[in-house]
C-alpha cells in the first residue's frame, strides 16, 4: 500500500468495519469512500478487497458501472449540467459546451488546476427550472449561455483548489 | 424431490420441482438452443438471451436457463415468435463480434457458431458500431480478445469457483455498450495476480480466451532441422481421445505415441520418467526436512499455477515449497545434459517439446529459473488441444492408428507412481510409496494409498510409518489451498506434507485439456459435466495398475541415472539441474 498514507489506510479500514455485519456491504463502503475522498483509485480498491474478501475485479466493476463513483480525483467544484430531455430541448447542450470552452475541459474531465470537474448528468428531476446546472450541491435554474462566464468567474474568485 | 406437472408443446410431462425450464425441457427430450448457461448453473446470468421460449401467461418471452418451472406451466419452444427471437438474439451477439471464424482456433468447438447454426442465424442483419477492442497476448499462456467475447460471464464464475471469491481475476467492467470482461483496469493478465491456470479458457464458449499457441515454434524447429524430441504428461493420454470423438476416459497412450512419431518427432518420451525422478528428489527432500527439523509442512511444487499463487499471495511461506522443478522441466534438463551426451547430440541442437494438459506450463518454461547453462530446459509447450490440432492437420486418422510404445532408450521406464501424477492426490500417493520404503526398508503392502484418492477440494490422511504418524493433506483449486495455507500462516498446521494443484481435480482438468461441452458430446451421458473428471482420473489409475513397477524408486533407469550421472538424490548436481527457486511478487505490477 505504498500509495496510501497510514491515516488513509486507517480511515478506509474504519469505513469497511462500519458495514462488517452487512451481507452486501460493497456499495455502502464505496459510497462512503467516494464521499470522503472524492475518488476510489486501485490501491484503495485493493485494500477494500482485503478487508471484505470481494475480488478487486468485482470492486473495479462496480466502481466503473456507477457514474457516482470516480477513479480520478474530482475538482473542488463539480459542475453538473443536466442533459435530460427537458433541459436538452431548452438548450442544455449549448450550456455545457460553453462551460467546456471557458474552462478548457471536456465533460468527464477535471481542470489541471484541480478547481473544476465538468459532468454531463441525466435528468436530475428539476425539469421545471430547465435548463438546470448544479455546482457542488448548489442549483442554478434556467441557465442561459450568457450566464455561464459569470458563474465560472464567481467560483474562480472563491478559488482555493485543494 | 417433489414432482410437478408441466406442458411442453402441448404434451404433458412430470418433472422435478426447482428445475429451470432449460433443464426440465432437457429431461423431457428437448434441446433448447442456449449459450451462456453452463454446468448446472455454475454460470447462469441469463445474459445472452439465446434460450428464449414462450410461457403461457408470462409477459414477453422468458430466458429458459434462469426461469424455474412451476405447476401447470405451459411452455412453447417451437413457435414462430420464439424461433425468431432466439435467432435475433444470436444475430445481435454476432453484430458485436469480429466474425473472423475461419482464422479462429476455436472453430469447430465454438458454441456461438454452433447456436448460430442451430437457430438459423445466417445473415448479418444488424451492422453498426462495435465495442472498443482489447487484445492481450502479453502472457505466454492466455490470449484475451474482447472482439470475440459475448459477455456470458462463465470465465468470471469459473475463476471465482476455482480460486475463491476474493481472488477472481476477471470481472465485468464499465457499463452498457462499453462493458468488457477483464482483469481490473483492463490490465493484461501479466500485470495482474492471474495465476494463468487457464480454467477460463476451458469454459469460454467462443475464442475470446484461448491458449497462446506455440505450434509455429515447433514447426520452425522441425524446419530448421533441430533434433526435436517430445515428452507427454500423464494427463494427456487420459483426454486426447476426446479430441477425436472418443468417449471421455478412453486411455489412448499407444495411439498418441504412434501419432507423435508420425508427426516427425525424433524421440517420443513419457514425462512419467521424470515424475519418478521428481519423487526421488522430492521424497528425499521431505525425509531430510523431517529428520533435520527443516521447514514443515513441505508443499509440492509441480503445479505452476499454484506456484504463481504462492508467489503473489503467500510470499512469506515460500520456504514451505519443495525446491523441486516440475517433472517436465526436470526431464528437459536431463535430456539436454545426460541424454544428449549419451546419444552424441549437441544440446544446442536439441529442441524439447512438452505436451501438457496445462496452459500455465507455457509460462513456467519461460521462468528465468528454468534455464540451465544458458539453455532453456524446455523449448515449447503444446496443450492437449494443440496436439489434437496438429494431428488433425497432418491427415492422421487417429482412431485407426496402431498402439505403439514410447522410445525405449535410456530414459523410458516409468512406474505406476509416475502415471497418477496427473490427478489430484497422485503426487502425494506416489511420494508416500517411496517415502514409506525409505523409512521402513519395505514396500507398502497395499501399494495404493486409497486414503488420498478422491476429488473433494481438501482431503487429509494420516499414515503410520514405522510408528510415526505422517500427516498429509491435499488441495486442488486455490480456494481450497487457501484453507491449508492460512493454517500454516497461523501456526496451527499439523501436516508434514501437502500436495497442491492449481486446477480443480488436478492436471486431468487442466487449462489445456479438451473442451467438455454436452452439445459437442452427443454420445456421452447427460451428467457428463459431473463425471468427466472422475472418468479421466480412472483412466490414469487403471494405467497405474497395469504397470509392473509401481514405485518410483524401483524404476531401473532412474537407478542408472543416479549411478551414472546424478550421484544420489539431492546431490549437488541434482540441485543444479532439477531444483529451482521462488520469489514473492506483487500481483498488480505496472
Amino acid at each position: 500500500m505504498a500509495h496510501i498514507s497510514e491515516a488513509g489506510v486507517k480511515k478506509i479500514c474504519e469505513i469497511c468495519d462500519r458495514y462488517a455485519d452487512e451481507t452486501t456491504p460493497l456499495m455502502m463502503i464505496l459510497s462512503d469512500i467516494q464521499n470522503e475522498y472524492g475518488y476510489i483509485p486501485l490501491d484503495v480498491q485493493k485494500l477494500v478487497s482485503e478487508k471484505t474478501g470481494i475480488s478487486v475485479a468485482e470492486i473495479y466493476g462496480v466502481v466503473t458501472f456507477y457514474s457516482f463513483f470516480s477513479l480520478e480525483p474530482k475538482g473542488k467544484y463539480v459542475i453538473g449540467c443536466c442533459l435530460g430531455t427537458a433541459c436538452y430541448v431548452k438548450g442544455a447542450q449549448q450550456i455545457i459546451d460553453k462551460f467546456s470552452e471557458i474552462i478548457g475541459i471536456k465533460p468527464g474531465e477535471t481542470s489541471q488546476d484541480g478547481l473544476f470537474t465538468l459532468d454531463a448528468l441525466r435528468c436530475i428531476g428539476a425539469c421545471g427550472i430547465a435548463p438546470a446546472v448544479t455546482i457542488s450541491g448548489k442549483v442554478y435554474p434556467k441557465v442561459t449561455v450568457d450566464m455561464v462566464p459569470e458563474i465560472v468567474k464567481e467560483y474562480r474568485a472563491m478559488g482555493g483548489a485543494n | 424431490m417433489a414432482k410437478i406437472n408441466i406442458k411442453i408443446e402441448g404434451v404433458s410431462y412430470q418433472v422435478e420441482e426447482g428445475l429451470t425450464i432449460l433443464e426440465a425441457a432437457k429431461a423431457c427430450g428437448y434441446e433448447i438452443p442456449s449459450l451462456c448457461a453452463f454446468n448446472h448453473g455454475e454460470c447462469s446470468n441469463g445474459s445472452c438471451r439465446v434460450c428464449l421460449v414462450e410461457v403461457k401467461g408470462a409477459r414477453g418471452l422468458v430466458a429458459s436457463c434462469v426461469y424455474p418451472v412451476n405447476e401447470g406451466m405451459e411452455i412453447t419452444i417451437s413457435s414462430p415468435k420464439a424461433i425468431e427471437a432466439r435467432r435475433a438474439s444470436v444475430e445481435l451477439l454476432l453484430s458485436n463480434h469480429n466474425q473472423h471464424c475461419q482464422q479462429c482456433d476455436k472453430n469447430g468447438k465454438c458454441e456461438l457458431l454452433y447456436v448460430a447454426s442451430a437457430t438459423g442465424a445466417r445473415e448479418n442483419r444488424f451492422v453498426g458500431t462495435k465495442t472498443p477492442v482489447t487484445y492481450d497476448e502479453l502472457t505466454p499462456t492466455i490470449v484475451r480478445d474482447t472482439s470475440k467475447c459475448i459477455l456470458c460471464g462463465r470465465c468470471v464464475a469459473r475463476c471465482q469457483n476455482a480460486h475463491g471469491k476474493d481472488m477472481g481475476i476477471l470481472g465485468f467492467e464499465n457499463r452498457g455498450f462499453n462493458t468488457i470482461v477483464a482483469p481490473a483496469e483492463n490490465r493484461s493478465f501479466i500485470n495482474s495476480p492471474c495465476i494463468m491456470c487457464g480454467q477460463c479458457i476451458n469454459v469460454c464458449p467462443t475464442g475470446a480466451l484461448m491458449e497462446k499457441s506455440e505450434i509455429d515454434r515447433v514447426d520452425a524447429a522441425m524446419k530448421a532441422g533441430k533434433y526435436v524430441v517430445v515428452q507427454t504428461a500423464p494427463a494427456v493420454r487420459a483426454a486426447l481421445g476426446e479430441e477425436f470423438g472418443m468417449k471421455i476416459g478412453t486411455p489412448v497412450t499407444g495411439k498418441m505415441v504412434a501419432a507423435l512419431r508420425r508427426l516427425g518427432f525424433k524421440k517420443v518420451f513419457d514425462t512419467n520418467f521424470a515424475a519418478d525422478l521428481t519423487i526421488m528428489e522430492e521424497g528425499t527432500e521431505l525425509l531430510g526436512r523431517i529428520k533435520n527439523g527443516g521447514t514443515l509442512p513441505m508443499i509440492t511444487s509441480c503445479s505452476p499455477g499454484w506456484v504463481n499463487y504462492a508467489e503473489y499471495n503467500y510470499g512469506d511461506l515460500l520456504d514451505h515449497l519443495s525446491s523441486c522443478k516440475s517433472p517436465h522441466q526436470m526431464f528437459g534438463a536431463i535430456l539436454k545434459t545426460y541424454y544428449a551426451n549419451k546419444i552424441g547430440v549437441d544440446p544446442k541442437d536439441m529442441f524439447v517439446v512438452s505436451i501438457m494438459p496445462c496452459s500455465c506450463k507455457k509460462y513456467e518454461k519461460e521462468r528465468e529459473q528454468m534455464i540451465t547453462n544458458g539453455l532453456a530446459d524446455v523449448d515449447a509447450v503444446l496443450t492437449t488441444r494443440e496436439l489434437g490440432r496438429i494431428i488433425r492437420r497432418s491427415g492422421i486418422n487417429f482412431a485407426k492408428l496402431p498402439d505403439e510404445d514410447f522410445d525405449t532408450d535410456i530414459v523410458h521406464d516409468y512406474s505406476g507412481a509416475g502415471v497418477i501424477f496427473g490427478v489430484t492426490g497422485g503426487v502425494m500417493e506416489a511420494a508416500l510409496r517411496t517415502v514409506y520404503f525409505a523409512l521402513t526398508g519395505k514396500e507398502y503392502q497395499e501399494i495404493a494409498f486409497t486414503a488420498v484418492r478422491g476429488l473433494d477440494g481438501v482431503r487429509e490422511a494420516s499414515i503410520d510409518i514405522n510408528g510415526m504418524a505422517v500427516n498429509v493433506a491435499i488441495a486442488n483449486g486455490m480456494k481450497n489451498a487457501k484453507v491449508l495455507l492460512d493454517e500454516i500462516r497461523a501456526g496451527t498446521s499439523k501436516y508434514h506434507f501437502i500436495e497442491i494443484m492449481g486446477c480443480p481435480g488436478g492436471c486431468i482438468n487442466g487449462g489445456g485439456q479438451p473442451y467438455v461441452r454436452d452439445v459437442f458430446l452427443p454420445n456421452e451421458d447427460d451428467d457428463i459435466m459431473d463425471t468427466y473428471i472422475q472418468k479421466r482420473a480412472n483412466a490414469l489409475y487403471s494405467e497405474d495398475e497395469r504397470q509392473v513397477i509401481r514405485q518410483s524408486h524401483n524404476n531401473p533407469q532412474i537407478k542408472a541415472l543416479y549411478d551414472e550421472f546424478l550421484g544420489e538424490p539431492n546431490s549437488h548436481k541434482a540441485h543444479e539441474l532439477l531444483h529451482t527457486t521462488y520469489g514473492a511478487r506483487e500481483g498488480f505490477n505496472d
